[in-house]
């Protein structure tokens, strides 16, 4: 009873503020649509100079899918490389191709190799055979888009939760309205059991759109089944909700709430999965399965990317209500300042 | 209006917060039936005080009793309306839903929780401001329907923290007259306040200063007992300043 009036006007106030609402569904679906639109793009052509190249040679290469342009001594290639008009040039001495690059953005490094390893192909000895790739998960059209889809669906409903949530019951705090509630007879479990249903069942609505927008209308890869997807971000939120109230206890005020983002939302992304936790550094890579939404994205990625089912995702499922169940008990006794009983 | 049945005693109560001492040494006894004042400036512990009688806050030594039963309780809780110093309502939604919220804290719900509302808000005269967004409201008005709010469930004594701070004089007055309606229906008030003319109107006052109790009594005992002609004077003449 007095869990669900608390309920209802969390959920009122949340209608209520027309800005914050637009905030939590449009801007993930915005960043969400632009980062689409930055991977999904075109690839890119690279430009690249041919320097006197005898014409047997020529014939032999396969220069589709790059800008050529060709060259009849190697000065002036040289020259239009140094103004970046050209990603690099292929000259010949004796009978084996020699490569400059321009080099200093490694995107196009890598791009002008890769179109130079299949140009120069038919040059090597002919007894190589295609390789013939399967793939167990994904596909060779998969896009960096699909792969970082899920950690950052994960972290628009973390980041979003945790700094609503926080702020709102930091506001209780210092309008005086949390101490009128333990003023009152609700129970602290109940305070924080009310916050949890108001703000789990917006999530929910707030996760569904978001999901079904990447996924229906920008083609996000989706293998798995989307009641999945939704659990594992209702159990994610979980956790944010409850690290902002914790949180919340430690900041005065709506700015000193903003400055946990770069402490403790920021570093989880780097943690998440988005980049490959091997490479990163030893003495920094062990804090990876310490924040939540490392669970949360592998857990995300199986169901999208791998099309895993529940076998697969209840232990990140757990540690994420591991997580919760700590931050609440947590919150529960730094309620405790407030009211002994 | 007063009986001899105590509802709240205080005793023997200090607090202090790390070093600073608050409240040094405090006994006193609130009778059923009274409009009791806490009268001093800010920084004399009464919010201190106040918030310990609520459960909001424990002593370092000493004990509180209310109803005969020591706080903090829960069950207490119940017979006490507390209104704090600051509004604590929720500006995004009006005052209706302020009000369906703490009262459903309380248990109220349905039709009596409606007829409670529409009794209250007509206490404190917001009766046309019902449906109104509490972030349209002025301070007066919010002050107003924070009283409100601490009115819903009825309670056997209102614990005020500045009720009338802000608020003009006519304003002020009607403030008092809902208080004065409540008492003769038989609720103890419980009342801080640091402006001395207010004081009068308890029917008895307790003097803090630095966090100790340097006079109780009835407003005409305690001029009368320093041969002072206002409650300015007498409250210097207990401070140790003969004015």
């Amino acid at each position: 009873m007095r869990v669900r009036a608390l309920v209802i006007r969390i959920l009122r106030q949340i209608i209520r503020d027309k800005r914050t609402l637009g905030l939590l569904i449009f801007a993930p679906i915005l960043i969400l649509t632009m980062l689409h639109l930055v991977f999904n793009g075109d690839d890119y052509v690279p430009k690249v100079g041919l320097v006197d190249i005898p014409e047997a040679f020529e014939e032999q290469l396969d220069l589709d899918d790059a800008d050529i342009t060709k060259y009849t001594n190697i000065e002036s290639a040289n020259k239009d490389t140094e103004k970046q008009l050209l990603d690099g040039y292929i000259t010949f001495e004796n009978t084996s191709p020699s490569i400059v690059l321009e080099g200093s953005d490694p995107n196009v490094n890598g791009a002008t190799i890769k179109w130079l390893q299949k140009a120069l192909a038919p040059l090597q000895s002919s007894d190589a055979n295609e390789l013939d790739i399967e793939f167990i998960h994904g596909s060779e059209d998969m896009s960096q888009f699909d792969y970082f889809g899920p950690v950052l669906l994960g972290f628009f409903i973390f980041f979003f939760v945790f700094l609503i949530a926080g702020v709102s019951f930091l506001r209780e705090r210092t309008t005086g309205t949390l101490e009128r509630l333990l003023s009152s007879p609700l129970r602290k479990w109940e305070i924080v059991v009310g916050y949890i249903i108001g703000f789990g069942i917006f999530t929910l609505l707030q996760a569904t759109i978001i999901a079904a927008y990447a996924i229906y209308v920008l083609g996000m890869l989706m293998e798995g089944s989307f009641i999945y997807v939704l659990l594992i971000t209702l159990t994610l939120s979980l956790t944010a909700l409850t690290l902002g109230i914790l949180l919340s206890a430690f900041a005065n005020n709506e700015l000193q709430m903003i400055q946990f983002i770069p402490i403790v939302v920021v570093p989880q992304i780097f943690f998440s999965g988005l980049f490959n936790l091997e490479t990163i550094s030893p003495w920094l890579n062990w804090i990876g399965p310490l924040t939540p939404l490392y669970y949360a994205a592998d857990a995300l990625r199986n169901v999208m990317v791998r099309g895993y089912g529940w076998g697969d995702i209840y232990i990140n499922l757990f540690v994420l209500l591991g997580f919760s169940a700590l931050f609440i008990f947590l919150n529960i006794s730094a309620l405790q300042r407030y009211r002994k009983i | 209006m007063n009986t001899n049945e105590v509802i709240v005693s205080i005793q023997n109560v200090s607090k202090a917060f790390g070093k600073q001492e608050v409240l040094n040494d405090i006994s006193l006894n609130v009778y059923k039936g009274e409009i009791f004042g806490l009268l001093g400036p800010s920084g004399a512990g009464k919010t201190t005080l106040v918030k310990m009688l609520t459960g909001l806050d424990l002593p370092n030594r000493g004990e509180n009793h209310l109803f005969q039963e020591k706080m903090p309780s829960l069950k207490l809780i119940e017979k006490i309306g507390y209104m704090a110093q600051s509004d604590a309502l929720y500006g995004e939604l009006t005052a209706k839903e302020n009000l369906e919220f703490f009262g459903a804290l309380f248990g109220l719900n349905g039709k009596a929780l409606q007829s409670r509302i529409s009794k209250v808000m007509d206490v404190v005269e917001l009766s046309d401001h019902l449906n109104k967004t509490v972030h349209h409201y002025s301070g007066g008005m919010k002050r107003r329907l924070s009283l409100a709010t601490a009115l819903l469930h009825e309670p056997e004594l209102l614990i005020l923290d500045e009720p009338t701070v802000g608020i003009d004089p006519v304003l002020r007055m009607s403030i008092w007259r809902a208080f004065y309606e409540l008492n003769e229906k038989g609720v103890s008030i419980i009342v801080t306040t640091h402006v001395m003319g207010e004081a009068e109107k308890c029917h008895r006052l307790a003097m803090l200063r630095d966090g100790r109790l340097i006079a109780v009594g009835t407003p005409e005992q305690l001029k009368a007992d320093t041969d002072s002609s206002s409650i300015e004077e007498a409250f210097l003449a207990y401070g140790g300043v003969k004015a």
